[in-house]
């Protein structure tokens, strides 16, 4: 059960951290100031064709 | 930046987004799945556990194919009333030679993974011909082909050999003996000392009630009959099982 | 992809013709010199199946050089055999069900060997997955990626190939099941032969879905087309992984799985939600942001929100399997992994959900008078309902009465019938008269009657499933006053059934719906038009002054 242990121990912190690095990361570059024309821009292709 | 620097930079993006969303999705399965090859509960042997004969191993196909699994599960929880209801809670040992593992998400009918030495062969016979006659509250189907229908056991040893090569611990002389031990498990004259030294606490004798044929009835009983048997729960040590 | 002229005589479906003749040798092989009796049937239904396909490829053969493709165009012809075999196998998948569920009720509705629910409820299941959802999935994807990416599908006949070879596919699982093969692997019944032909389809699809994003013409990939392909790859992953196993013979029906017991158990599992949110939640995801603001006529609500919907989903789900495994012989901290990530995934459903109903704000009146996103809406509702419902049955405590109960057959529906089925059939109505060129559909009121039967029928189902569930997990762990269980098994099936007569008719009110759906486009393909008042009276049209406030 040592592996276990040492496992859930990482799990718990490290991994759980890198985790939440990542989603904030995502949801910081997503919402980034610069992006809002971009993805205004973006949300319109499908309005744009036939 | 030309137009052809720009076109390369978005067909990186795309690549990028299939390799990130593989990635992403491969997380969860890698750190779920791979410590239960190691983890000590998962893999754990239990007194009494052995490779399926091969009567009842042929039995077990039937019941895969006929896809039991819809309505049965072979899973016992923890709880007061399934122990009560079914027997000890079920061993992740006690699946350990399920290739595939029967389980189930479903109790259209009860639980089956303690059903062995339950009922007498000929309940069980009577049953899978017409369960309400049995049981009038059933809305199993009907299996009386399977008492029709001879038991195919020609070059039956592939069946074992595909399990050794999963895993399953088939000895060459298990191998050697399959379709011998097929017949001998079902035939109520013959002797089945071979046969019991392989496969301990195997049901020997005829099983669907008429001993002049071998049928798929008689290996569906037969694996009807083993289920939930082979480890003896006077001796075993809950604390040992802990998950 | 130049085509040149080659001057001499070419022979048209040469190519294919001739793939078409092995497959058939092939099976005529298998046919003969098959182990088992299933394989030799099977193996028959093949050559049958393929040699049709040949005959019919045949009589459009010609040597003559074949006409140039207008390439500049999109490529509609796969997309419309997809509309209507997702028509055709939406009717038999419901049918399907209906009987599987009048033979729960009355069990002498099963007709033995090929008949007995333990086969024709995977024939169900696939049915409605794999056939309808399926060819919904692989239409509206081509669709949509040909037309968010301005490029024509990538890969020449290769989509043709897709379409053909999935329809193969699911002939094949479908009869396989009938015939007694199967792997008894929830939704991976099919057996090892008919796998790794899934595959080479599944792996032709990536191809020509990832070939057309990469020579695309708009700069950026719509969010649409992410959800798609995360569904693509990771149903790619999910199957090669689930169904590794070892045939006992190369001529025989039969494998076994390469895992056992509680790996086996947790790979399925793994398989099985994941089938659920990437085949039926990414996928059709992907069909919301792209049909919901066409038929709205604006943007989503929020682009970057989508985003952040899109990797929080793809990445949580993936973790959800062992809630399915509570209380098993799967050690505890899988399973309570398996709760965190599936009551954590509560949050990007909904911010899903919000994303795809807020698209129609300021636009709320065409609930009214458009039945089409009317039934958009009601999908999503659905969607937001089923994702609420299926985290709160991953908590333990809720799990351990919910398990192996009909509670879990009504959560499915919900998403099933209301998520699935209701978005699928808005696609359709939106695609049909525009692939066929149709000025509109043959008749809007059917739409509505198709709505309000469909939604009348969900509501039964899910309603009687819950009360059937939730009693029948009472009534297994009853105890009198004296300490002992109050009702044996059998007592606690014959409680049930009032409920699974309800449920068939709950389910038929919805196969009701569809026909009616199937007969409506079939008129409208005919280009037929029914005349009918405006929905919302005759007046509306001319009132533009009235608009709600934005």
């Amino acid at each position: 059960m040592e592996t276990y242990t040492a496992m859930r121990e990482f799990a718990d912190s490290w991994a759980l951290a890198g985790m939440t690095v990542f989603f904030i990361g995502v949801v910081v570059f997503a919402f980034r100031p610069g992006s809002k024309k971009i993805a205004e821009q973006v949300a319109r292709i499908p309005l744009e064709d036939d | 930046m030309s137009l052809l620097d720009k076109h390369r930079i978005i067909e990186k993006n795309a690549t990028l987004l299939f390799v990130g969303s593989l990635f992403v999705v491969s997380i969860g399965g890698i750190v779920e799945i791979a410590p239960l090859f190691y983890l000590e509960n998962t893999i754990e042997k239990v007194d009494g556990m052995r490779p399926y004969s091969p009567l009842e191993l042929a039995g077990r196909n039937i019941y895969v194919r006929e896809g039991c699994y819809t309505c049965h599960s072979q899973m016992i929880r923890p709880f007061r009333d399934e122990v009560e209801r079914y027997g000890h809670y079920s061993l992740a040992a006690e699946s350990m030679y399920d290739h595939p593992f029967q389980w189930g998400s479903k109790r259209t009918g009860p639980d089956l993974a303690r059903v062995g030495e339950r009922y007498s062969n000929e309940w069980h016979v009577q049953h899978l011909i017409e369960p309400r006659s049995v049981v009038p509250e059933s809305v199993m189907p009907s299996y009386a082909f399977l008492a029709n229908k001879n038991l195919d056991v020609r070059n039956f040893e592939t069946h074992l050999i595909a399990n050794q090569r999963v895993g399953v611990p088939y000895t060459e002389e298990m191998v050697q003996n399959a379709v011998a031990d097929i017949q001998a498990q079902a035939d109520p004259d013959a002797d089945t000392s071979e046969l019991l030294a392989r496969y301990p606490k195997a049901k020997v004798g005829d099983f669907d009630g008429d001993p002049s044929r071998l049928t798929e009835m008689d290996a569906l009983v037969a694996y009807l009959q083993m289920l939930g048997t082979l480890v003896d729960f006077s001796t075993y040590d809950d604390a040992a099982g802990y998950r | 992809m130049v085509i040149l002229p080659t001057g001499g005589l070419r022979m048209r479906y040469g190519a294919e013709l001739t793939g078409v003749g092995v497959l058939a040798f092939l099976a005529l092989i298998g046919a003969a010199m098959g182990v088992d009796e299933p394989f030799r049937q099977h193996m028959w239904v093949l050559f049958f199946t393929v040699a049709a396909f040949g005959v019919l490829l045949m009589r459009r053969t010609a040597f003559v050089p074949a006409p140039a493709h207008d390439n500049s165009s999109y490529m509609d012809d796969v997309i419309r055999y997809g509309a209507i075999a997702t028509m055709f196998w939406g009717v038999v998948g419901f049918l399907v069900g209906v009987i599987v569920a009048l033979q729960l009720a009355f069990p002498d509705l099963n007709i033995e060997p090929w008949f007995n629910f333990g086969r024709t409820r995977p024939l169900h299941t696939s049915a409605v997955i794999f056939a309808f959802c399926g060819n919904a999935l692989i239409a509206t994807s081509f669709y949509v990626v040909q037309r968010t990416c301005r490029a024509r599908l990538f890969g020449g006949d290769l989509a043709w190939f897709v379409f053909w070879g999935y329809q193969l596919f699911l002939v094949m699982a479908a009869t396989g099941y009938l015939l007694g093969i199967t792997q008894s692997k929830e939704y991976a019944e099919p057996e090892w032969y008919v796998d790794i032909w899934l595959t080479i389809v599944w792996v032709a699809y990536l191809v020509v879905f990832m070939g057309t994003i990469l020579k695309r013409k708009e700069p950026h990939i719509y969010v649409a087309n992410w959800f798609y392909l995360a569904f693509i790859v990771t149903i790619a992953m999910l199957h090669i992984v689930n169904n590794l196993a070892m045939p006992h013979s190369f001529l025989g029906s039969q494998s076994y799985s390469l895992f056992a017991g509680v790996q086996d158990a947790l790979t399925q599992w793994w398989y099985g939600h994941n089938a659920v949110g990437f085949f039926l939640t990414a996928g059709f995801l992907g069909m919301m942001y792209y049909f919901v603001p066409k038929q709205a006529e604006r943007p989503v609500y929020s682009y970057r929100l989508s985003i952040i919907h899109f990797w929080a989903l793809i990445f949580l789900y993936i973790w959800a399997g062992p809630h399915h495994l509570h209380y098993t012989a799967l050690p505890d901290w899988a399973q309570t992994l398996g709760m965190v990530f599936s009551i954590m995934l509560w949050m990007p459903s909904w911010g899903g959900m919000i994303n795809g109903l807020m698209t129609l704000s300021g636009a709320w009146d065409k609930i009214r008078t458009d039945p089409v996103i009317r039934m958009m809406v009601a999908a999503i509702a659905f969607y937001g309902m089923a994702t609420f419902e299926g985290p709160m049955m991953s908590i333990k405590a809720v799990n351990s009465l919910s398990h192996y109960t009909d509670w879990t057959i009504g959560h499915v529906h919900s998403g099933a019938l209301g998520w699935n089925g209701l978005i699928t059939f808005a696609a359709l109505y939106f695609m049909v008269p525009r692939l066929w060129n149709r000025e509109k559909l043959y008749s809007q009121r059917l739409v509505i009657w198709h709505f309000w039967l469909a939604m009348v029928g969900i509501v039964i189902y899910a309603a009687t499933m819950w009360v059937s569930g939730i009693m029948q997990g009472l009534m297994w762990r009853e105890y009198d006053s004296q300490g002992f269980l109050v009702y044996s098994f059998a007592e606690t099936v014959a409680a049930m059934f009032p409920y699974y007569v309800m449920r068939a008719a709950g389910g038929a009110m919805f196969l009701l719906g569809a026909l009616i759906m199937a007969y409506n486009l079939t008129r409208t393909i005919l280009g037929h038009e029914r005349e009918e008042d405006p929905i919302g009276g005759k007046v509306a049209t001319a009132r533009p002054a009235l608009q709600p406030a934005e």
